[in-house]
């Protein structure tokens, strides 16, 4: 186990928000040391700007051949219920431009209530759930609605540094209407002790932007005597197709 | 206007959920048709990444985008573009699929394609570490005239341009090795969204 101390890392991120303050960046910064194991895994050239053309400003299309409508229930894939809190995560995918993004895939995978993923290279020491998997499907509504029924993750270890913990989350991925609009993610809930000490949370060094990751307790969600109910609104941008490619062939 | 959503690591998890049967069968490898398109994903040591995610989306023989479901319950003799292959233990990834004709002289039926471009798929690595995904294209190195107009690879610094291009290595099978950082670094692209 690393000596890495929570405070070092805390530091670090302290020191890269104040350096960024105001940036107004929305996606996490690729090259975010506190987050150990990204130092050799990004980009250390600047990304190079691309025209987008036809097969880029559009996306896969997923069915309802392909997702059946119980892969959005997450409790009941098993002979008996899972343990932990019974939550619903709903809410739209929106473009840019405000428009719902409609018949498009999501998928989900998250730990169960004690923290741990029905993954092989799990080794949290927590109980896995003979009754929960924590992987789930949906299709969006011509609205961009979308509807999940699951457990309240618990928040984990991991061995980024001594003593660091996840905050309890979901992690989602996303198809829009064009596949530069792809997103892969993780939703939170509110009023979680661990954001301030999570380097994977903190890379997106906007305040702003890392809010929208968090989802809002919604009582007119939750179900009586059955579940407690979440909003998150998710919005994927691009893919700027008005652009046009400069001139000089050397700009790259 | 609604902001976007910032994006997050897949992180170390997400073996036992995103792939799935077939996910990089994106034409079956049977058809006659069919190329092998594959390479290996390497960190800034050189070192092979064995928990990452390669997506590939590509246009059909005639260069037409798939509207077809079914990416996920495949019909093994449709094509939808879109495929999905986890990395093994030695960092390796591998498709089935076709390589994309380039439609009309090569011009987007939308209009915002140009004249000239050569044929490519588009890949989008994620992995563990990796904090928000990135996206780049395999050309393929059997199309030396066509890539050579082609108005992204002509404006890559020369150094550079061959990291998006697809060795020829065996009968229909083309190999592009992704180095997410270092000597050789793959040419990540930038489609003018958020950053
Ligand atoms: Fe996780």
């Amino acid at each position: 186990m690393t000596d890495l101390t929570q405070e070092t890392i805390s530091a670090e991120i302290a020191d890269r928000h104040q350096r960024e303050q105001g940036s107004g960046a929305v996606h996490p910064r690729r090259d975010f040391p506190p987050y150990r194991s990204t130092v050799l895994r990004h980009p250390t050239h600047e990304l190079v700007r691309a025209d987008p053309e036809e097969i880029e400003l559009v996306s896969p299309a997923f069915g309802h051949t392909d997702v059946a409508a119980h892969e959005s229930d997450l409790t009941i894939q098993h002979a008996g219920e899972p343990l932990g809190e019974r939550i619903i995560v709903t809410g739209r995918v929106l473009d840019g431009d405000g428009r719902p993004v409609g018949g498009q895939l999501i998928e989900v995978w998250q730990a169960n209530a004690g923290g741990r993923y029905a993954h092989k290279r799990d080794q949290h020491p927590a109980p896995l759930d003979p009754n929960f998997t924590g992987v789930g499907r949906c299709i969006t509504g011509e609205d961009g609605s979308y509807r999940l029924t699951t457990i309240k993750p618990g928040p984990y270890p991991w061995r980024n540094h001594r003593n660091a913990w996840r905050p309890a989350h979901i992690h989602f991925s996303f198809f829009g209407t064009a596949f530069t609009q792809r997103l892969v993610t993780q939703m939170y809930f509110p009023g979680d002790p661990l954001f301030g000490l999570d380097p994977i949370y903190q890379s997106i060094t906007d305040p702003a932007a890392r809010a929208r990751l968090v989802a809002t307790y919604d009582h007119e969600v939750s179900e009586p005597e059955w579940a407690l109910g979440y909003r998150w609104d998710v919005v994927l941008t691009g893919p700027g197709a008005t652009w046009t490619e400069p001139e000089d062939p050397d700009h790259a | 206007m609604p902001e976007q959503t910032p994006g997050q690591t897949v992180g170390p998890f997400f073996g036992y959920a995103l792939p799935f049967d077939g996910g990089p069968e994106v034409r079956a490898p049977w058809q006659p048709d069919a190329v092998r398109l594959h390479g290996v994903v390497l960190d800034g040591a050189g070192s092979p990444v064995p928990d990452a995610m390669i997506e590939v989306w590509g246009a059909d023989g005639d260069g037409r985008p798939s509207t077809e479901r079914g990416s996920l319950a495949r019909d093994p003799n449709g094509f939808t573009g879109f495929g999905r292959s986890a990395t093994s233990a030695d960092g390796h990834y591998a498709f089935s699929t076709v390589k994309p004709g380039v439609g009309r002289s090569g011009v987007g039926r939308s209009g915002v394609g140009r004249s000239g471009s050569a044929p490519y798929v588009v890949l989008a690595v994620f992995a563990r570490g990796l904090l928000h995904h990135l996206l780049t294209r395999a050309y393929f190195g059997d199309e030396p005239d066509a890539n050579a107009t082609d108005p992204l690879l002509r404006r890559l610094d020369p150094d550079r341009r061959g990291t998006l291009v697809a060795t020829v290595d065996g009968p229909r099978s083309y190999r592009l090795d992704l180095r997410l950082q270092g000597p050789g670094e793959t040419v990540f692209l930038d489609y003018g969204t958020a950053q």
